[in-house]
């Protein structure tokens, strides 16, 4: 298993390459030609894994230099971050690197002998999260090198420090490859404090006011979760003599009391990653970041590490007061964000609000931890990444055109940039449209709900359904929209490269949605056997192969109502204002007998449900039923 | 096939009148009048209507409209215009800024004098125009026919 | 065998049906009123004008849109008197809704997009209680199948009250009638003309006309699930529980003024709640 390493260092070496890297043609060969050895070294260990029979793998049992290096790595970041805090009047959020990080090393070098376990641990979770940050992963890069150009023309007042960008992004994939693939929790600790470091500093990429501020806000919530995720660790360590992820599972499912806190802690420190409420203002602040970073960390992968690490607990939280605290905790915000998502126009915040609810989603599947809710959790994952990094790329690549990124002045985006519209269009119908796939993860979830007898997810799938259809479906309807504009006012500047991954994930999509049923048969399935010991199709493959006859009709529906409609005869008049419009659909006379142009938009409601009124008590509900719930936990513990 | 001329649907422009017309054609559409009966709608939507009902008076600021709403309507349509207003100016006749009737604007099928028009010469006018309104469907089918012919005439060409 | 039978009754006899039904409320209507009102065939003589008039569109995509929406309609109800899965039925409604909302939009029209808007706010409205009326039947039933659903012994509406007030409550939502009838506007003189349908005319809205019906039928179906068991005289039972419940609807639709959007959904998401949600409380227990 060469090759595992070869994934998370290679990226590391790339990094420090990149960084030394000034020419920006040189930089951009660089990066396809090593995008390229990642997706190839990502699909050799796939065959790898295959050809040993699709069993799970664990290796490197010994590994005593490499875990000193690790130990020097972390306390290397920890002096960066302190310096960093140092320099920005930030002191107290240096607390939160520098007491986890002694509290690792402390345990690590005068701590217990704990039991060697194998720190490389390869399963179908581990396979699938490697492929979806090796593969979207890449195209993000591929992506960022059109955009990261357009970018820098359009904001010419900052500093051009693309170097710095790729470099990060680069290291960021080296750290989620080993964050995944990582068995040891000692490994998973540092690689997590690594990737909220990226995070950082990839927020503050623009050194503007606003992106400082957000970007430390990110970093404490992150790094509060890191001080959870360290102090269940090193309580893991001394009472049970060991620091093996599974371990910890196995202990967990057995009921034993060693396990509860830590899950509960590593738990809590999953909901940080996640953004889930109350740490979700991050992931919104997140938003200032150039696009390929919004898509690749907080949207497609490095969010989804919280995701994976609750999947990975699932078996241990099913049915325990930690189980139940995520599980609500998720649906909440599932419902809650939805909701704000509504009040925004802002296409990037709109897709971080609902990249937050679905996150939500997924949380809720993991917190119930029966096989049905992690089926669907599997797949809602799987879908939203490449629907989520489509449309962050699609919008980010219309801003560089726009000069605009709010859903307002995407009226009628088919008309004035007809590819990129319909790239977005495919996104979108892949978040929430039947029968596409998200849609069809969310009835499993309702179903499995159902037959857990959760009432309370229940009803917030049910409610929180409702409100995502809401903003989806008016920000399509503004793209479809006939145009306000008379000419072509804006040029499609997208680059290839840019085009190249935008295609790629769109055919993505569909493939997927196509190939549903075969992809739950031959993966999910196994990946749930091998986390409890059996399998269940949440809906029986009869159902999801009418699902996919579904979907061709849908598909193939509009193509010949399409082509039925356009040999019918017709008269075109002009749209109905009244008998006021002045020549065309764009303009009427106003009463002092003026010219007026015509502006259509959105209901937004952000008075009512706007994400100033309702983000603060939401936020204090949730910590409350946290720091309760916790408490709970702790004192069950205790007594 | 049913006679197409049990749906007339109504769109009713009020221009430069005292506006006793108008509240007399809405007079026909209540509970004592009951143009409903006759299958008759009052739609407020030029796009769904056949039967276009003026009262008063054309000025030079509603010439426009009134056109653009005559467009708006499928063909086969017809114009009723309904009191003296409408159909010829009326007592506003003379004034600076009065163009004349409705048929200054737009072709006018059916005149419904009076001022105010009584709701039952109101529909009465409405029935005469049902009448033309059925022959003016049979023309523009037979229209429809012809067009078809010469398209594939042209295919076959 | 016979669920095919039932499909082919459905696309043939659905628009009879939806067309005789909505000529019964305009007859009672007129009634209520005190006028004579137009014939029983009424709804059939506008449909069939309207199909003969002269094509106009104010944007391309239209009709397409529309006759998309029309399709996936059909394929709704067919999917659901064919006995297949439920919640799959609502979802392929609501995309089916969805391009009713995208062929409103896309004219750019000021009257027909603020209907579409109101279109997606009454689409938030009623979701909820559809989505819940589902897990009402799958925890009664233990499948999500109509065709499962409809082999019982004993009428749902027994394990179901609260959803069935919920599901009939929103069905005065979907079928557009008065209180909330704020996306077309369907009686005359209101501030939005013709709301979502302003754009449609002829073929369009004798399309969309047709469509409605089709979707009356279907939710009437709905209704006549929590009716219907194995006993046939049960059926009978069901179509004058349908009855009943359209005659409720014509009377609501008579005697109650329009209500603001916002009153719509806080009242319709109270009721959801409190009685499907209490409804489902209580038989997640029983069961």
């Amino acid at each position: 298993m060469a090759v595992v390493p070869f994934l998370v260092l290679f990226p590391f070496c790339v990094s420090f390459v990149m960084f030394l890297t000034r020419n920006s043609k040189a930089r951009a060969a660089l990066a396809y030609v090593c995008s390229a050895v990642i997706v190839g070294a990502a699909l050799t260990l796939l065959v790898q894994w295959i050809m040993g029979g699709c069993t799970t793998i664990t290796c490197y049992a010994d590994t005593e230099l490499v875990d000193h290096v690790i130990l020097g790595a972390e306390l290397l970041l920890m002096v960066f971050v302190t310096v960093l805090c140092f320099k920005y009047r930030k002191y107290w959020i240096s607390l939160l690197s520098i007491i986890p990080t002694m509290l690792i090393a402390y345990f690590e070098l005068y701590g217990p002998e704990v039991e060697e376990c194998d720190h490389i641990y390869i399963d179908h979770l581990s396979i699938l999260m490697v492929l979806i940050i090796a593969v979207i992963g890449t195209l993000i890069i591929i992506y960022a090198v059109g955009y990261m150009h357009g970018y820098h023309k359009h904001h010419a007042d900052l500093e051009d420090r693309r170097y710095y960008f790729f470099s990060l992004l680069f290291l960021f994939l080296g750290a989620m490859f080993g964050f995944v693939l990582s068995e040891d929790l000692l490994w998973i600790d540092f690689f997590w404090e690594l990737t909220s470091i990226i995070s950082f500093l990839l927020i503050g990429y623009t050194k503007e006011e606003q992106a400082i501020h957000n970007s430390f806000r990110a970093l404490w919530m992150n790094l509060f979760g890191g001080t959870a995720l360290a102090i269940g660790i090193v309580y893991f360590g001394y009472n049970a003599g060991t620091v093996s992820l599974h371990a910890l599972v196995e202990a967990g499912v057995a009921g034993k009391v060693v396990a509860t806190i830590p899950v509960a802690l590593i738990a809590f420190a999953a909901l940080t990653k996640a953004a889930q409420m109350p740490f979700s203002t991050w992931l919104i602040g997140a938003m200032v970041a150039p696009t390929p970073s919004s898509a690749l960390l907080h949207s497609a992968t490095m969010v989804k590490a919280g995701i994976y690490v609750l999947l990975r607990l699932s078996p241990a939280m099913a049915e325990t007061t930690t189980g139940t605290m995520i599980a609500f905790i998720g649906g909440f915000t599932f419902l809650i964000t939805s909701f704000m998502a509504i009040a925004q126009s802002d296409a990037k915040k709109v897709l971080a609000f609902s990249t937050i609810s679905n996150l939500g989603l997924m949380v809720a599947c993991a917190g119930v931890g029966t096989p049905e809710t992690i089926w669907a959790a599997v797949f809602l994952m799987l879908f939203h990444a490449i629907s989520k990094s489509l449309l962050f790329q699609d919008v980010g690549a219309t801003e560089n055109c726009l000069h605009s990124r709010d859903v307002e002045d995407m009226h009628g985006l088919l008309f004035i940039l007809p590819r990129l519209a319909i790239f977005m269009f495919i996104g979108i119908a892949g978040m929430f449209l039947a029968p596409f796939g998200m849609l069809i993860s969310k009835w499993s979830a309702l179903k499995a709900s159902v037959d857990e007898r959760n009432i309370m997810l229940v009803f917030f799938i049910c409610f929180g359904s409702a409100t995502t259809s809401f903003y989806w479906t008016k920000w399509m309807g503004k793209i479809i929209s006939a145009s306000h504009l008379k000419e072509k006012t804006f040029r499609d500047v997208t680059k290839p490269n840019e085009t190249f991954s935008l295609t790629i994930h769109a055919v993505l999509m569909v493939l997927l949605c196509m190939l549903f049923p075969m992809l739950s048969e031959v993966y999910v399935n196994p990946l749930i056997t091998s986390m409890f010991g059996e399998a269940q199709n949440v809906l029986p493959q009869g159902v999801l192969y009418t699902l996919v006859a579904v979907i061709v009709v849908v598909f193939a529906v509009p193509v010949l109502s399409y082509a039925y409609s356009k040999r019918m005869r017709k008269t075109f008049v002009l749209s109905y204002m009244n008998g006021i419009n002045t020549g065309d659909n764009r303009k009427f006379t106003d009463s002092f007998g003026d010219e007026k142009t015509l502006w259509l938009s959105n209901f937004y409601f952000h008075k009512v449900i706007g994400q100033r009124k309702l983000m603060i008590p939401s936020q204090i509900f949730a910590l409350a039923f946290l720091v309760i719930m916790l408490s709970m936990i702790l004192g069950g513990v205790s007594l | 096939m049913a006679n197409i001329t049990r749906s007339p649907w109504l769109l009713h422009y009020d221009g430069s009148s005292c506006n006793g017309c108008d509240i007399e054609v809405l007079a026909c559409l209540t509970p004592v009048y009951d143009a409903e009966r006759l299958g008759v709608m009052n739609t407020g939507d030029p796009m769904q209507a056949d039967i276009l009902l003026v009262t008063g008076g054309i000025n030079s600021q509603n010439q426009d409209t009134v056109k653009q709403l005559y467009d708006q309507m499928p063909r086969p349509k017809v114009v009723v215009a309904v009191g003296v207003c409408a159909c010829t100016g009326g007592v506003f006749k003379d004034c600076y800024n009065i163009l004349g009737g409705a048929d200054t604007t737009i072709p006018v099928d059916v005149y419904v004098p009076g001022c105010a028009a009584r709701p039952q010469a109101i529909m009465d006018g409405i029935i005469k125009a049902v009448g033309i309104f059925q022959q003016r469907s049979n023309e523009y089918k037979a229209q429809v026919k012809e067009k078809k012919k010469a398209a594939k005439k042209g295919a076959q060409n | 065998m016979s669920k095919w039978i039932l499909v082919i009754c459905y696309i043939l006899l659905a628009p009879f049906i939806g067309g005789l039904l909505e000529g019964i409320d305009r007859k009672i209507s007129a009634k209520m009123q005190r006028r004579v009102g137009p014939p029983l065939l009424q709804p059939f003589y506008d449909v069939i004008k309207l199909f003969n008039k002269e094509t106009i569109n104010v944007a391309t995509a239209q009709t397409f849109l529309i006759l998309t929406y029309f399709i996936l309609m059909v394929l709704t109800g067919v999917m659901f008197w064919a006995g297949s899965d439920m919640l799959m039925c609502f979802f392929i409604l609501s995309t089916a809704a969805t391009f009713l909302y995208f062929a409103a939009v896309v004219t750019s029209s000021p009257y027909s997009s603020i209907g579409a808007q109101r279109e997606l706010i009454q689409m938030m409205a009623y979701e909820p209680a559809v989505l819940l009326t589902c897990v009402g039947f799958y925890l009664a039933a233990g499948s999500f199948n109509v065709g499962d659903i409809a082999q019982t012994s004993v009428s749902y509406l027994v394990y179901l009250p609260g959803c069935f007030v919920a599901f009939v409550f929103i069905l005065t939502i979907k079928m557009r009638k008065s209180p909330f009838d704020t996306s077309t506007s369907h009686h005359m003189h209101q501030e939005l003309v013709k709301g979502l349908t302003t754009e449609m005319g002829s073929k369009n809205l004798a399309l969309f006309q047709v469509t409605e019906w089709y979707e009356n039928v279907f939710l009437l179906g709905v209704i006549g699930l929590f009716v219907v068991n194995t006993n046939p005289i049960s059926i009978l039972a069901a179509v004058l529980v349908i009855l009943a419940v359209y005659f409720l609807e014509i009377l609501i639709d008579n005697s109650s003024a329009r209500m603001k959007w916002q009153d719509m959904l806080k009242i319709t998401w109270i009721l959801t709640f409190f009685s499907a949600g209490v409804n489902l409380v209580v038989l997640m227990i029983m069961k």
